[in-house]
């Protein structure tokens, strides 16, 4: 193989013959035939279009992913990429229409792990039914950026977009998942920490999961637990709404390793992320049959409720804990780092 | 003072031993410990060193303390002479 | 019993706890009770346990905070060393401490190589990996000098060497009773320091200041435990020394550890930021490791900086003499997010720590 076809070269992002070939070779090879209207991905033209339903609300979103490691247990930043958006557009109610991806690359990044990560996002796409339907490809000096940048926008519509601030006394709080189970695999993962599990990353697109919930009825508000994990989530919601979130401790889904490894390296699984996960704020009359519609699904096996909504501090997160104790559960300040003590 | 947690012995390897927290494994040196161990035993590791074993047993023991405490307490309650003071010259 | 049997949180076990508290608690003063530990700190917030105690008896962190108390020429020196080409290694805690200038975080974004460690066993596997000069900052108290003997007992590499920062507790728990205004009315002992020094090392506290110790474990119920044990010594008028974590805790200590620890060091006198100098409460490496003391590698030596900016009150705070809330900075020019004192930085530090809380300890 030529060194052309082994790593990538800065004309391949020049726009010539050779960026032509990248495309010819990783992506159409990956993405034949996706089209979410007249002119798909295929026509290499300088946008595509989207066919739009009649009714209902268009809900578009970004992103950026600059994960490292870009490879990890459990999945790599082609499927972050793909799945985050697409849970984006989940959690605003939205069917996932079609998603651009745009790559910025560090000259000499190998094609074979291009491919990976490809393969990764086409299999996201592949579950929900959504396109790849245009992008971009930049390539920058060795040094100037590390590795891989990807950014994505998606597009889908919603009967009607569920936001994150509608939340009444006495509604519901369900997760659909296990909480911190990506952002613990990260630390996991990340050199210079000797530690070993089989802890993967969740990440997953959700909108089939989410899909059925909708199709109960009683959804007032939908937020996924990324950066900042459930403790960022729960808090954007109480504040928006300026209701009190009170959580049940002893409800709240975790994995055991998820749990051993917070208590070694000192960080809450509630203020990392999970990437396949959604937080719900339902109707009290149609939680219980939420919750047995999120059970239905592979994703959402481990849904259960974890808490509900009141006035009692307005705008705070409040949970109770096992031993019988209450206290706030605060908005996190930023990156959690492993501490001693 | 220290963030410290108990951990079970997977294997021994000289001064190393593998440790296993619940579903997470990794490597604790063991040359700080008064005690000898073995695979199965429980340590409590701190900062990568196994500071003490722990023994199952221990467990158990814990929980019989606590009971025995609270039992006791709860004795003494309706004992009308028990008055909060301190030898300090404090309130009678 | 299943994957966790060291897990001790039972509910009813915990009321029980609870209730005797209440009933042993005086009905006409407060009660101050002292802990020196961050991870107490943390047992204590992370599960309410603040909600079970009756008003009027308080537990409050003192100096168990490490972070908070390694003074401002540590971190200088720390910084110093990055910013001169060094590879620095330090528990993450450390990172976002202010020094005088800047933090171990902010040297980093400048370019230095400063690294997040578990361990100082990794510092010595770094050093192993480079040839470039290597700093292990060595943070913590008599839980983690220990390993850091271990470590310069086990043919450490030339390249290595390491900055000083131990510090001793039971030393800084007698300044504590020794300072203007104190009033403290009994000790909750950490637990993992006692792994290592033993219950033991409490008694001459207790006697010569007439005040109960109790060794505590870090299960919420081993926190109320020790809490209803204090209470009852209170109520007794007794000022013992108990173990309430004898799984963990020997009368004696851990020999082996202490020996590593003795061989290596020997205590001196040495400053806690906010508090000052307390008088054989640190460590220093012994003259047959003076080739690894980063502070003469690097040629760094004396005080550079202010500990403490005016208006702030982490000295009451480490001293156990005020509360949070009592500082008139708290909340407004200090916050997490715009921190003026180290124990608002530190994720123990009591400031931080109540700032989660809404600014009040118990909900």
């Amino acid at each position: 193989m030529s060194r052309e076809e082994q790593h990538v070269l800065s004309v391949h992002g020049a726009g010539g013959e050779l960026a032509g070939q990248l495309l010819a070779r990783h992506v159409l090879t990956r993405f034949a035939g996706h089209r979410a209207g007249r002119i798909g991905l295929e026509a290499l033209d300088d946008g595509a279009t989207v066919a739009l339903p009649p009714t209902g609300e268009i809900v578009l979103t970004t992103d950026s992913h600059v994960v490292k490691p870009i490879v990890f247990p459990g999945g790599d930043i082609g499927r972050l990429a793909a799945a985050g958006t697409i849970n984006d557009l989940a959690v605003m109610g939205a069917r996932p229409l079609a998603l651009t991806l745009s790559l910025i690359l560090e000259e000499g990044f190998p094609f074979a792990t291009l491919d990976k990560l490809l393969d990764s996002f086409a299999t996201v796409l592949e579950e929900v039914g959504a396109a790849l339907i245009t992008g971009d490809t930049k390539v920058m000096g060795p040094g100037e950026i590390d590795g891989i940048a990807i950014n994505t926008a998606g597009i889908g519509v919603a009967a009607h977009a569920v936001s994150d601030a509608d939340l009444r006394p006495g509604d519901r709080i369900l997760a659909t998942g296990t909480l911190g189970d990506h952002g613990m695999a990260l630390i996991v993962a990340r050199e210079g920490f000797r530690l070993e599990s089989d802890l993967r990353s969740d990440v997953a697109p959700i909108w089939g999961l989410v899909e059925r919930a909708l199709a109960v009825g009683g959804i007032r508000a939908m937020k996924d637990p990324t950066r900042g994990g459930a403790a960022a989530a729960l808090n954007e919601m109480a504040r928006k709404s300026r209701k009190t979130i009170e959580i049940d401790g002893p409800s709240l889904p975790i994995r055991p390793e998820v749990r051993s490894l917070s208590e070694i390296v000192g960080i809450s699984p509630l203020e990392v992320a999970s990437e396949g996960r959604a937080l719900l704020v339902v109707d009290p009359a149609a939680a219980a049959e939420v919750l047995g519609a999120l059970r239905s699904h592979p994703l959402g096996e481990d849904a259960c409720e974890i808490g509900r909504v009141s006035t009692s501090h307005p705008s705070k997160v409040i949970i109770a804990t096992e031993v019988g104790g209450r206290r706030f559960l605060e908005m996190p300040l930023g990156d959690p780092v492993p501490r001693i003590c | 003072m220290c963030l410290a947690a108990p951990a079970r012995i997977l294997s021994v390897e000289g001064n190393d031993a593998t440790v296993d927290y619940g579903g997470v494994r990794t490597v604790a040196r063991l040359d700080a410990l008064s005690e000898p161990v073995a695979v199965g035993d429980y340590v409590l590791v701190h900062t990568g060193f196994a500071i003490r074993k722990l023994a199952l047993e221990d467990a158990e023991e814990t929980l019989r303390l606590f009971e025995e405490l609270a039992a006791a307490l709860e004795e003494t309650a309706d004992d009308a002479a028990v008055r909060p003071h301190r030898e300090d010259g404090g309130r009678p | 019993m299943n994957g966790r049997p060291f897990a001790f949180a039972d509910p009813s076990t915990a009321a029980r706890f609870a209730a005797a508290i209440r009933r042993l608690a005086p009905a006409d003063r407060r009660l101050r009770l002292v802990h020196v530990c961050g991870t107490h700190e943390a047992a204590i917030t992370e599960h309410g346990l603040r909600r079970l105690l009756p008003e009027n008896v308080e537990v409050l962190e003192g100096p168990g905070c490490p972070v908070c108390v390694t003074p401002t020429h540590d971190i200088d020196a720390a910084v110093q060393m990055a910013e001169s080409g060094a590879v620095v290694c330090a528990f993450g805690d450390m990172m976002r401490v202010p020094g005088t200038r800047r933090t171990l975080a902010e040297a980093r974004a400048g370019g230095a190589d400063v690294r997040t460690v578990l361990s100082a066993a990794e510092s010595a596997t770094i050093a192993r990996q480079t040839r470039r000069d290597v700093v292990f900052f060595a943070v913590g108290f008599e839980t983690t000098a220990p390993m850091t003997a271990a470590v310069l007992l086990d043919k450490p590499p030339e390249n290595l060497s390491v900055l000083v920062s131990h510090k001793l507790i039971p030393e800084a728990m007698a300044c504590l009773l020794e300072l203007p205004g104190a009033s403290i009315d009994g000790f909750v002992a950490p637990g993992h320091v006692s792994t290592i020094i033993g219950a033991t090392a409490y008694e001459g506290i207790a006697s010569r200041f007439a005040v109960p110790v109790v060794v505590a474990g870090f299960e919420p119920l081993d926190v109320l435990y020790a809490t209803a044990l204090l209470l009852r010594q209170f109520h007794r008028g007794t000022a013992e020394v108990e173990n309430a974590f004898p799984r963990a805790v020997s009368w004696a200590g851990n020999h082996t550890a202490l020996e590593l620890i003795r061989r290596v060091f020997i205590p001196c006198d040495t400053h806690w930021r906010g508090i000052g100098v307390i008088p054989n409460s640190g460590l220093t490496l012994r003259d047959a490791w003076a080739a690894y003391d980063a502070r003469t590698r690097f040629d760094i030596a004396g005080r550079t900086g202010d500990d403490v900016v005016p208006g702030c009150r982490c000295a009451d705070m480490l001293t156990a003499r005020a509360v949070p809330t009592d500082c008139p900075l708290f909340g407004t020019a200090c916050t997490p997010q715009t921190p003026v004192g180290p124990c608002m930085v530190g994720a123990e530090g009591a400031c931080s720590i109540w700032h989660r809380y809404g600014g009040r300890p118990t909900l």
